[in-house]
């Protein structure tokens, strides 16, 4: 009898939290609901301060790819971001398991060594990659593109702190049943660990999709940019149109979006697993 | 006997399988980032252009604390780590404090909106920003229309405001990411926890300060230390939502870096100097971050 009574005093009592985060919430997604807006009007209608999507969608899309190669910087980007993304994951993700797993003195020095990597800025270290890369011919390449950005101790270190919950029982009983080390890695660790690799696949292709300053360095030619590149492109024109920016916008940012919805409780599980 | 020699070369097999496992991810570090440092730490003892460089020892080191410029975006990129850290942090731990509640309805709705900016790309939210800024853009709309201003502000035209306008993109842009890690941090935690301390009468604030904050210090130290990095590499903003103006007074050390190397005349070496200063600060911020994070346990 009490518990409806208590249960509406609770949620009475949270009522500041519901405002608070539903005015957090809005200002999170206002300007994305701008961005649709703005991609969907004309440059009147939104520098009249329109929210309202409008009819002039295919006209933008239309401006855009009169001025831009949408479909190139589309097609690069998705080769850059998925080959960063199954190289990171395959290496990183056999790094973490072999300093977890196979953990000894000189293992954890070797990371402790590693982890330092996480404070050389990339400022730094594009300058003289910038010089290697031309020497190798490199530039303007997708393997240009991924050679600095397949190994990150972060990722090592995700999938290390995950391991870490992985039975060694399952270990020692796929030893007996004769599975060699390799096997063990892609038959028990790889499926166990499910989301783990989401998380990680989402973080690492949000970062390659949304690369800039790199392949700003490398891609000189104009024809191996990516969207992120295209779209900074676009604002940097004599006439600023609003709308056909946002449209390129737009198609830069669906990519993202629709890996992170679609991963996203796997996301939060790996997440969980790494802060541990 | 045998056995025991076959036992033996097992566990050599395996340790072998181990290093093998770590070998291709260590070198792609040591080749792709330990190695170009130590060659920019080289280069930033050279001065020349294209391929004919000869070591002339600090000078560039020289050159950096006397060019106005980089001074500016020196104390610039404190500014932003000063003020958006730590705001960020805190409305991140807040948010995070919120929504780890078992009473709380609509909670992955929540946990999605504020997240999602992190799915934005850098240039793409700047350029979001630059525009929602602008001199006829929404803000300013809105405001002329609550009279608060007569005629649209230039937002991005003032060196103070067009600041406050990348700090409030960054916040907007970065708070959600963090709150993921704290939200992990909390549900790492018992919730029996937070339901003893209810049962001893402790308020929100008190099992905050008593219980959030101490259990989720080495989440916060990790959030602290990405966010130093990430602010005092700061680029794709300073690049596309005000271009580093208006004359220079927004401009990041990387955004002055990028354009001493690879605009106009090309010059490596003062460049390398300006990047290795960067390192090193990011080193020594690092450390501390560390250092304090030890003594407090």
């Amino acid at each position: 009898m009490t518990e409806p009574k208590n249960r509406s005093m609770i949620q009475r009592r949270l009522i500041p939290t519901y405002i608070f985060l539903t005015i957090f919430s809005i200002i999170s997604i206002f300007p994305f609901l701008w961005m649709i807006s703005a991609a969907t009007n004309n440059y009147i209608d939104i520098s009249k301060g329109r929210l309202l999507p409008g009819k002039y969608a295919v006209e933008n899309f239309k401006n855009l790819v009169a001025q831009q190669p949408l479909a190139r910087a589309m097609t690069n980007s998705f080769v850059y971001a998925i080959a960063v993304t199954v190289i990171c994951l395959l290496i990183c993700s056999l790094a973490g398991y072999g300093f977890e797993i196979y953990h000894d003195k000189w293992k954890d020095k070797l990371f402790s060594i590693l982890l330092l990597a996480m404070m050389v800025p990339q400022v730094a270290t594009m300058i003289p990659l910038f010089q290697m890369f031309s020497t190798a011919k490199l530039l303007n390449t997708a393997v240009g593109f991924f050679l600095p950005m397949i190994s990150t101790p972060f990722m090592i270190m995700m999938f290390r702190q995950n391991a870490r919950a992985f039975p060694i029982d399952i270990i020692e009983a796929a030893r007996i049943d004769g599975l060699n080390e390799l096997q063990i890695f892609y038959r028990m660790f790889f499926p166990t660990m499910r989301s783990t690799y989401a998380a990680a696949a989402v973080i690492t292709f949000m970062n390659a999709w949304n690369a800039y300053l790199w392949p700003k360095v490398i891609m000189t030619d104009g024809k191996s940019l990516n969207m992120v590149m295209l779209i900074a492109n676009t604002i940097g024109g004599y006439k600023i149109d609003y709308g056909m920016i946002m449209m390129g916008v737009l198609f830069c940012s669906i990519p993202t979006m629709v890996v992170f919805f679609v991963l996203q409780k796997q996301f939060a599980e790996g997440i969980t697993g790494a802060v541990k | 006997m045998e056995s025991k020699k076959k036992g033996m070369s097992l566990l050599a097999k395996q340790r072998a399988a181990g290093w093998a496992f770590l070998t291709p991810a260590t070198l792609m570090i040591v080749v792709m980032s330990f190695y170009p440092m130590v060659r920019a730490f080289l280069l930033s003892l050279q001065t020349g252009r294209g391929t004919n460089y000869t070591f002339t020892g600090i000078s560039n080191y020289a050159r950096m604390f006397e060019d106005r410029v980089f001074l500016r975006s020196v104390t610039n990129t404190f500014f932003y780590l000063a003020i958006q850290v730590p705001i960020m942090l805190i409305l991140a731990i807040l948010l995070a404090q919120l929504l780890n509640n078992r009473d709380l309805k609509f909670k992955g709705l929540f946990r999605t909106c504020v997240f999602l900016p992190c799915a934005t790309s850098l240039v793409s939210y700047a350029i979001i920003f630059r525009f929602l800024f602008a001199q006829d853009g929404l803000i300013n709309n809105a405001l002329v229309a609550l009279g608060i201003f007569s005629e649209g502000y230039n937002f991005l035209g003032n060196a103070g405001t067009a600041k406050m306008v990348i700090i409030i993109a960054l916040i907007w842009r970065w708070t959600g990411y963090n709150m993921v890690f704290y939200l992990a941090g909390l549900q790492n935690i018992e919730y029996s926890v937070y339901e003893a301390a209810k049962i001893d009468g402790a308020n929100g604030w008190r099992t905050f300060w008593s219980i959030t904050v101490p259990l989720l210090k080495p989440t916060i130290i990790m959030t602290f230390i990405m966010s130093i990095n990430g602010t005092l590499q700061l680029f794709d903003e300073s690049v596309n939502l005000t271009n580093g103006g208006p004359a220079n007074a927004t401009i990041t050390m990387s955004h002055y870096i990028y354009n001493t190397c690879f605009l106009r005349a090309p010059n490596f070496g003062y460049g390398s100097a300006m990047a290795f200063f960067v390192f090193i600060i990011v080193a020594i911020l690092a450390f501390i971050n560390l250092k304090v994070g030890d003594t407090r346990d």
